[in-house]
């Protein structure tokens, strides 16, 4: 319990700074035509000193740890590196603790692409990411895709380190 | 907006065979050398734009007549002068005319003034209520008339009329088609950059008759105008997942290309309107497919490379399709025929090319080049002759004007990530931004008018 006060400390800290640095969330979804809405960390934010109920987005992103809800890349790349891989993995245990959870993995660009270009690119991103946790023993039918291209940038800046925390594919779940 | 059948031109007293054929626009002129024509379309040149004579002011929908023939004039002057060929004195700039003089112009007067073009024109209220809108052109130094049109219009298209009238003007004295009377279709972009409202939007080409069409729940990319205006091809997130759909001008509904649930991006029109070309991901690889534009037909696969291949455009005759492929390791330019065979790259300018679009003259392709910035340029179709028209830190996505010279685009601001269309001439020259209610980006221009 200790060790999940620090882990939420750690989530708390990280959510101030994010919001310290005025930086926006790309969780922050518009909702979709069908009143469908993606678990977002936001939610979270009214009731961070109750519970967090199991199998939750708030679960799945204390579980996951601090970025564990997402894998970057480099420029024009689609590869799942061994940093990928440990992120993946650890997303994959508390997939397979929820085995009637599902997920939507998005798969992002920076900006210094064309628009189409980075649509089929980001399609590219989210399907490694499925794939790599397919290869992990997760129903590929808990998972869907959805590519952003460079619509959603995490970090707003124009220069490489905001390019490098915007080339990635976030893993939301399905709540 | 097919209710342009009112421009219908009309036929004047003494009118000679000269001016039915100035409503059908003269034919590319494939017989002159490149660069003469260039040369001929940069001469700037002077013309006085005095306001319409109104004979009988009247009253009408758009306002009295009296007021519209100023308007008329202005629109006129604001077309010649945004083309970056002309030198153009509109209606505050110089004096009225007289019905008179509309068909017996004071050669000396303008002479004396230093103009080498005059246009005058008249707008008359009809019993029915249309305006007759007349335009004549003449060359001072000659002391003769170039041409001379008229066309009947509702008054709420009295625009139109306006741009009509210009394009006869620009044509008959830079020897290229006309490309004032057309509209454009583009995504109006709101918000902070990383929850942009993006709202598909149509406009005249001079940015009169905006009009929103959707309401920006759903992120709306990449808009094409049908070439017969009657429906936009865009994307949308409307469903959550990137699709692409048919929107129907008129009666406001849409549907999806294609009932496949995988998602559909970069959606073009072939020339004739009858085919839709555009790029699927399936399992994470995406590639090139068309399908028919009267819904329902099973889709055809283009490309089969296991590299991103995206985006694409028709050559003007249908037979021809260029597109991007990062099959060699970067996006490049490729150029396959419509069937998919004989897939061959042609862009070897150093750096990336990317969103390549096929003039509607067939003689060049502009696209993207990624080099540090994104810049827009043109090529031969066999990837020759490459030269860039922009410089900036993000220009990107180029659409031709109707006529083959002028090429919209927009570009993206560093850091705050705002968004604007500019457009450029092919010499590079004449840039300009085009005025939006709010930031723009995606520009597809339309064909011109019937």
């Amino acid at each position: 319990m200790k060790k999940n006060m620090q882990t939420l400390a750690l989530v708390l800290l990280a959510t101030t700074a994010l919001a310290a640095c005025g930086k926006k969330k790309i969780e922050d979804i518009p909702p979709t035509a069908d009143g469908t809405q993606y678990g977002t960390p936001q939610d979270q934010g009214g009731d961070m000193s109750g519970q967090i109920l199991p199998g939750s987005q708030e679960d799945f992103l204390q579980s996951v740890g601090m970025n564990g809800d997402r894998v970057f890349f480099d420029t024009d790349r689609f590869n799942i590196d061994a940093a990928d891989q440990a992120t993946l993995q650890a997303q994959a245990q508390w997939l397979a603790r929820y085995p009637d959870k599902r997920i939507v993995v998005e798969g992002h660009c920076d900006e210094r692409g064309t628009r189409d270009y980075n649509l089929a690119l980001g399609e590219r991103r989210a399907n490694a990411a499925k794939n790599y946790l397919a290869s992990l023993g997760i129903d590929a039918s808990r998972i869907q895709t959805v590519s952003y291209g460079k619509e959603r940038p995490a970090a707003p800046g124009s220069n490489e380190q905001a390019w490098a925390q915007n080339r990635r594919a976030v893993t939301v779940t399905v709540q | 907006m097919k209710n342009c059948v009112i421009l219908s031109v009309l036929l004047f007293l003494g009118l000679s065979s000269a001016v039915a054929a100035q409503n059908t626009p003269p034919a590319p002129a494939d017989d002159e050398p490149e660069l003469i024509e260039v040369d001929v379309a940069n001469k700037i040149r002077s013309i006085a734009v005095p306001a319409l004579v109104a004979p009988n002011p009247a009253d009408t929908a758009a306002g009295n007549s009296a007021n519209l023939g100023r308007q008329i004039a202005e629109v006129i002057t604001a077309n010649l002068r945004n083309s970056g060929l002309f030198e153009p004195q509109g209606p505050s700039a110089v004096r009225a005319v007289t019905l008179g003089e509309v068909t017996a112009p004071q050669y000396d007067y303008w002479k004396g003034r230093n103009f080498e073009q005059l246009f005058e024109g008249f707008v008359r209220v009809g019993g029915d209520g249309n305006l007759t809108v007349g335009c004549y052109l003449y060359d001072v130094n000659l002391t003769q008339e170039v041409t001379r049109l008229g066309f009947v219009v509702p008054p709420k298209e009295w625009r139109r009329a306006a741009h009509k009238c210009a394009d006869a003007i620009y044509s008959k004295l830079t020897g290229e088609l006309p490309f004032f009377d057309s509209r454009i279709a583009y995504i109006a972009e709101t918000g902070p950059k990383g929850k942009r409202v993006k709202r598909l939007a149509i406009m005249d080409s001079d940015g009169a008759n905006h009009r929103f069409i959707t309401n920006g729940q759903a992120t709306a990319l990449t808009p094409r105008f049908s070439p017969n205006y009657k429906s936009i091809l865009y994307l949308s997130y409307q469903d959550g997942n990137p699709r692409i759909y048919v929107y129907d001008v008129d009666s406001g509904r849409q549907r999806l290309i294609t009932a496949s649930k995988n998602p559909t991006f970069a959606p073009r029109w072939s020339p004739d309107g009858q085919t839709i070309l555009y790029s699927m991901a399936v399992g994470g690889n995406t590639d090139v497919y068309k399908i028919s534009a009267n819904g329902g037909g099973t889709p055809v696969r283009l490309t089969t490379a296991p590299g991103i291949d995206v985006g694409g455009s028709f050559s003007p005759d249908g037979k021809q399709v260029v597109f991007e492929s990062d099959r060699g390791g970067n996006q490049q330019v490729y150029v396959m025929n419509a069937d998919g065979s004989n897939q061959r790259r042609i862009s070897f300018g150093g750096g990336r090319h990317a969103t390549p679009e096929w003039s509607p003259r067939g003689d060049l392709i502009a696209f993207t080049r990624i080099s540090g910035d994104f810049r827009v340029g043109v090529m031969s179709p066999d990837g020759s002759g490459e030269r860039m028209l922009t410089d900036s830190w993000q220009d990107e996505a180029p659409t031709w004007a109707p006529n083959g010279r002028v090429i919209q685009f927009f570009r993206t601001e560093k850091n705050s990530g705002k968004t604007s269309i500019w457009q450029v001439d092919l010499t590079g020259r004449n840039e300009r931004k085009l005025p939006t209610p709010v930031d723009g980006s995606d520009p597809a221009w339309g064909p011109v008018l019937p």
